[in-house]
This record gives C-alpha cells, sequence and structure tokens, in this order.
C-alpha cells in the first residue's frame, strides 16, 4: 500500500497510483444509473433533482434507465400502495446487481401521512433491503443528492473481498426477493423475513 | 333555478309512481337533496337529464354514505304494580316509571350524485338512493348509462362501500385488488393488524399497538413454554 501522503506527491509529478479496489469503486460509484420510477409526489422532487439546477449529472447519474435491466439504483420516490408494492418488488427483482435502493420521502420510508389508511405500505423496507432513507415530505432535491453521496460513500467503503464486499461478489447473498401476495384483506406475507425486523423503539 | 319541491314535483307529473323524497339541508347552504326510490331511479335520470328546463346534463360527483345500525335508546312512561309498605301494611300501588328502551334502527347504504347543468349553468341538484340494508341487499341501478362520468365513481362507490351498481357495464374494483374481501370505508372495517413498529402512537393508533403487543407477546411466551 501507498501513503496517502506520498501518493499526493507521485500524483503532483504525474504518477497516478491507485489500487484495483479503488478503481473499481470509483468506477462503480459515478456511474450509479437510476431506474426511470416514479410513484407520487416525490417524483416531482426526484425529477427537478435530474434538472439543471440541481444537476444530478454531477454524481454521473443523469442516465435514467426505463428498464431495470439495466439499472442500479432503484429510487422509491412516493407512496408504496399495497397493489403497488407487489410490482415494486418485482421490479427490484429484475435488475441486475449491483443494485442499491433509496427510500425516499415519508411514505418510502415509513408510509408516512398515510400509515394507518388502509391500502399504503408502512415502509417498503419490509419487503427489500433498502441502502438510505430519506426523511421529508417531500423531500428537498439537495436531501436527494444527499443521499446520493451518502450511497457514493458507501460504495467506496466496500471491499471487494472478505466481510461487507458487495452482494454481486457474494455467491451466498440473497438474490430474489419473495413478491408479496395480494391477500383476502392484506397483503401476504406482511414483511420479508430477514429483510425487515421490527426495531426497538426506545423512549 | 326551481326549488327540490318544483322538482320533486316535475317529476312526480313526469314520471308516475316516482316515490321523491326530500331530504333538507338544515345548514346555511340549504343544498336539500332528492331522494329517489332506486326503482324508479333510472327513468327519474334520464328524465332530469333530458328535461329541456332542467337539462342536467353533468354529474359532477358521487359518493357514499354508510350508515351503520344504530341503537336508539327511548324513555317510555311504563305503569306497573308495585308492592309498598304504606303505614306498616303491604300495600299493591301503581306506579308510573320512565324506562329506558332499546331498539335497532337497521343500517343502509346510501348514494349521492350531484348534478349540474353545463347549458342551462345552474346546479347542483342532489340526488340520493338508498340500499334496502348494508348486507345482503345492497343493489341499486346504475346511472352510468345516463351520465357516462359516473362510470369510475361507481367502480369506486362499489370498491370501498360495497354498492352493487345493477347495469354498470364494467363493475370491478378500482382502488383496491381483485380477491380483496372488505369494504374499507365502512363505519365497521377493521383493518388488518400490522401494528408490530408504531414509534410515535397516539389515540387509537395507541391502543391498536398495544393490543398488538399484548397478542404478540402472549404467543411468544406460550411459543417458549411450549419448548421448555
Amino acid at each position: 500500500m501507498v501513503e496517502e501522503g506520498l501518493k499526493i506527491e507521485l500524483g503532483k509529478q504525474g504518477v497516478f497510483v491507485t489500487t484495483i479496489e479503488e478503481l473499481y469503486n470509483w468506477g462503480r460509484r459515478n456511474s450509479i444509473w437510476p431506474m426511470q420510477f416514479g410513484l407520487a409526489c416525490c417524483a416531482i422532487e426526484m425529477i427537478a433533482t435530474t434538472m439543471a439546477r440541481y444537476d444530478l449529472a454531477r454524481f454521473g447519474a443523469e442516465v435514467f434507465r426505463p428498464s431495470p435491466r439495466q439499472a442500479d439504483l432503484m429510487i422509491i420516490s412516493g407512496t408504496v400502495t399495497k397493489k403497488m408494492a407487489p410490482q415494486v418488488v418485482r421490479l427490484y427483482n429484475q435488475m441486475a446487481e449491483p443494485r442499491y435502493v433509496i427510500a425516499m420521502g415519508a411514505c418510502a420510508i415509513s408510509g408516512g401521512p398515510f400509515k394507518q389508511g388502509y391500502n399504503v405500505l408502512k415502509g417498503i423496507d419490509r419487503y427489500i433491503p433498502v441502502d438510505v432513507h430519506i426523511p421529508g415530505c417531500p423531500p428537498r432535491p439537495e436531501a436527494l443528492l444527499q443521499a446520493f453521496i451518502t450511497l457514493q460513500k458507501k460504495i467506496d467503503g466496500q471491499p471487494l473481498t472478505g466481510e461487507g464486499r458487495p452482494r454481486h461478489l457474494d455467491s451466498e447473498a440473497q438474490g430474489e426477493f419473495p413478491v408479496p401476495e395480494p391477500g383476502e384483506h392484506d397483503l401476504e406475507p406482511s414483511s420479508n423475513k430477514g429483510v425487515w425486523t421490527v426495531p426497538v423503539v426506545i423512549r | 333555478m326551481k326549488t327540490v319541491e318544483e322538482i320533486k314535483s316535475v317529476i312526480e307529473a313526469a314520471i308516475p309512481g316516482a316515490a321523491v323524497e326530500i331530504v333538507p339541508n338544515p345548514s346555511p347552504s340549504g343544498q336539500h337533496s332528492l331522494r329517489l326510490a332506486p326503482s324508479h331511479a333510472v327513468e327519474v335520470a334520464q328524465f332530469l337529464r333530458d328535461d329541456a328546463e332542467l337539462a342536467l346534463d353533468f354529474l359532477s360527483n358521487l359518493t357514499g354514505i354508510d350508515w351503520p345500525d344504530k341503537e336508539i335508546t327511548e324513555k317510555v312512561k311504563v305503569t306497573r304494580t308495585v308492592t309498598k309498605t304504606v303505614d306498616g301494611a303491604a300495600q299493591q300501588v301503581e306506579e308510573t316509571a320512565e324506562e329506558p328502551r332499546k331498539h335497532i334502527q337497521p343500517g343502509c347504504l346510501e348514494a349521492v350524485y350531484h348534478l349540474f347543468s353545463i347549458a342551462k349553468k345552474h346546479g347542483p341538484v342532489i340526488l340520493r338512493m338508498r340500499t334496502v340494508n348494508r348486507t345482503d341487499q345492497v343493489e341499486l341501478p346504475s346511472l352510468t348509462p345516463i351520465w357516462r362520468s359516473a362510470e369510475f365513481q361507481e367502480r369506486e362507490v362499489f370498491d370501498l362501500y360495497g354498492i352493487v351498481f345493477t347495469g354498470h357495464p364494467d363493475l370491478r374494483r378500482l382502488l383496491m385488488w381483485e380477491g380483496f374481501k372488505d369494504h374499507p370505508m365502512r363505519r365497521d372495517y377493521v383493518d388488518p393488524d400490522d401494528y408490530e413498529y408504531e414509534p410515535t402512537p397516539h389515540d387509537a393508533v395507541l391502543a391498536r399497538a398495544a393490543a398488538h403487543k399484548a397478542a404478540t407477546e402472549g404467543a411468544a411466551q406460550e411459543g417458549t413454554g411450549a419448548a421448555q
């Protein structure tokens, strides 16, 4: 390993030193292509984030793909109704690894103002693993950019081998998540085992 | 525009046997409505749309109301014979007393239609229809053949209240999925018990969350007890 100071010094001389891991993660974190997919009012903020004023393209994520096969990131932007939840999980299953999820807004992370409604899912993290949660109703574009930077930091910190490596390099990692079935009164099951555990409430 | 009383008399003159009832609205808006008998509702609707003077060509809104069974307590005067001790001797004395009597007013489901006239620039005329009860006789005639804009709203009322509109061209659930059994806007709807994580519970949610916690903890203790 090259020391950080020496690396900078070499950089000044026009010599660029890196590791495979660093290069690999640098490439991954700067080309996260989101899926073109919006659910509710948060989608409007997501669209605003991609436009010139906030300019998501600065982070290499401006290419919204209309197909889950080409997308790396799913931005759950808005209320997930119980009727829509199976489709969201199905789309997530169709995405190729490496894939990430940002749950954007109060509804996507918990059900938000509609939590006690009869038709709203109490957070998409009940069915699929979520990397970054953003609160807000809706979150401002800056919050989505913050989530992006957080995700980039997460990708940067992932080693390529051993514990904590990304899922696509882990042959043991779960690839497909069960799609909930619409039942007579509710979605069945109400959450996927192993994906979501009831958080401990500290008062 | 004609008042509801005038509209009622016009309808009854045009369609014999149409039992139209005025439902007064005591609020300052004074938007009184007309309750139609479901048997003649389609004819009445046709008349209201096609009549040259009323020309109610626009259905603006359609909604449902759930009237649950209501327990009414009344005080009834009852005369009964009571044995009382008067001046040291037991005597039969007649006494009138007020006694609460309970009876149940059966509930029903109601559909409300708000009509306007674009041609004549007037409205609203409000129509109401009631089902017989809220369990098995929940049919009402569909007014979609008269006003096409009723189609989705009648589907919504069917979905959320469970009113079956006979004569509707495509009566399926609109918001909930096929195979869903409940009608969520009914007053006696109980939502599924997924209250395992409520970080800020209050009021009714607090009660449900506490009930869920008690039930799951009881089940978990039974489970561990069986394992030991």
